[in-house]
């Protein structure tokens, strides 16, 4: 009996371990345990599991940064071949004047009826008092993880921090998650899990802007308005709502335009798609609102336009 | 031995995930990437088998979940990953009893792989209440499997080859 169990196990031995008629199933329900552990603790509230993921990013953050400073000139190539140096720089010039205009116009409405609220002014005066953080895209979370988040080159250095509202020359992007020293997570307006309060601007209603998870040029939120009464125009522009102390998105920045309205009779709601201006396929230079006088590792956008 | 093992394999999960996230979106399909860490796991449970990869799929799982700009629960790619190298190391023995690991099986191998990694982490998703559609999932699921293939010939070679290196008695030939 003994005899008979130690020439199994020697058998065995002799076969390898990886030869054996069950992988050891033991080892697969402990790791199995071990995701299920992690995955608990990090739905609890105050999430045990962020130190861990402050740490991973401190050490990846970096990296990403490098790999994708590394490749900016091959993923700019394309680009020589379209035109000369000086006809870029022009192009890009006019590109962003033509952009600033473009949201000049896009919330000239929202713009006129809010010189005709006190309250306004006083969110206009406030709202001159911000800065941006100039920032570049390094890292886009994969549609696998089916959520749209990005890694910024700008952190807590850089005078990041959570909940503060990440925009580019078009509009809205996102807003930030979680920083490390050298990098900052943003999720996009697009997620699924994004909620932000938007204003019509020519109607001043407001309402909340959903985000569908889609990236790509179909990506499109859904605005959901507060008073079931109003409905949105087509091509009515949508701008943030802003909340208190700025945070987590500051007042009036243009989101995107109406392209459909619907209403059904189960909802109580208007419902309204909305197009994002932002492209967000192809983010790269964005900028991260800060209050003014943030100190920073880098030179800061004012609200005037100059570099502080 | 085991030691520098374990840091090579860590290093490889370590340059997946960098690819993965900083490279290849430049090339992404609707956002949309190649899985890089699946593949290396795919790699090491066709060289070292089930045990290994299934470990190995619980690190790279890990290190998806938690490094920038990863959101969501963490564990759930932990999960898959832990999946797809005991499923991927039961088709490396499976092959090795009848002998041989052709290409096809090694592409083949990669494919339902990735179908069953994207698979479990957006059913662990529609499980935790994650608003997910069902056509965006089945195009998402598809297009990375259809990915994963493209690449299976520029990575999974050198990463067998590295894992055979690491361990030339257990290799297959």
């Amino acid at each position: 009996m003994r005899l008979d169990g130690f020439e199994r196990r020697r058998e065995r031995r002799w076969r390898g371990s990886d030869d054996q008629q069950r992988p050891s199933r033991g080892l697969l329900v402990a790791l199995v345990l071990a995701c299920l552990t992690v995955m608990s603790l990090d739905s609890l509230g105050s999430s045990p599991i962020d130190p861990a993921r402050r740490a991973v990013g401190e050490v990846f953050g970096p990296v990403e940064v490098g790999t994708a400073t590394a490749i900016r000139p091959f993923t700019a190539v394309p680009d020589w071949f379209r035109t000369r140096d000086s006809m870029q720089q022009d192009l890009l010039d006019l590109q962003a004047e033509n952009s600033d205009l473009r949201s000049q116009v896009a919330t000239q409405d929202y713009d006129r009826n809010r010189l005709e609220e006190y309250d306004g002014l006083t969110a206009a005066a406030q709202s001159l008092g911000y800065s941006l953080v100039p920032a570049r895209v390094v890292g886009l979370g994969p549609s696998q993880s089916f959520s749209r988040t990005v890694t910024i080159d700008a952190g807590s250095e850089a005078g990041v921090h959570p909940d503060l509202t990440v925009v580019n020359n078009d509009g809205l992007v996102g807003r930030v998650l979680r920083v490390t020293r050298t990098t900052a997570t943003v999720l996009l307006i697009v997620d699924a899990d994004s909620v932000v309060g938007g204003r019509v601007g020519r109607s001043m209603e407001v309402g909340f802007l959903h985000g569908r998870g889609v990236l790509g040029g179909d990506g499109r939120l859904d605005l959901e308005l507060v008073d079931d009464t109003a409905v949105p125009a087509k091509n009515d522009t949508v701008v943030t709502w802003g909340s208190e102390a700025g945070g987590p998105y500051v007042a009036g920045v243009p989101v995107g335009r109406v392209t459909t309205v619907y209403s059904s009779l189960r909802e109580t709601a208007q419902r309204a798609v909305i197009d994002p201006f932002v492209d967000f396929g192809a983010l790269d230079l964005v900028g991260v609102v800060v209050p003014t006088g943030t100190t920073s590792d880098r030179a800061v956008i004012g609200a005037d336009g100059d570099l502080q | 031995m085991t030691a520098l093992r374990a840091l090579v394999a860590a290093a490889a999960v370590g340059v997946a995930l960098i690819l993965q996230v900083s490279f290849f979106p430049h090339l992404s399909w609707d956002g949309i990437v190649p899985n890089v860490c699946l593949l290396v796991v795919v790699g090491a449970a066709l060289v070292r088998g089930p045990e290994f990869a299934a470990v190995l799929g619980f690190i790279a799982g890990l290190a998806l979940d938690l490094a920038p700009p990863a959101d969501h629960l963490a564990g759930r790619w932990a999960l898959a990953l832990v999946v797809v190298g005991y499923v991927a190391g039961r088709v490396r023995r499976d092959a090795r009893s009848s002998g041989t690991l052709t290409a096809g099986t090694v592409v083949a191998t990669v494919a339902a792989s990735s179908f069953v990694g994207t698979s479990v982490f957006a059913l662990s998703g529609l499980v935790l209440g994650d608003p997910i559609a069902i056509p965006e999932l089945l195009e998402v699921v598809l297009v990375g499997v259809l990915w994963d293939v493209v690449l299976t010939p520029l990575v999974l070679p050198p990463v067998m080859a590295m894992f055979r290196q690491l361990e030339p008695d257990r290799s297959l030939t």
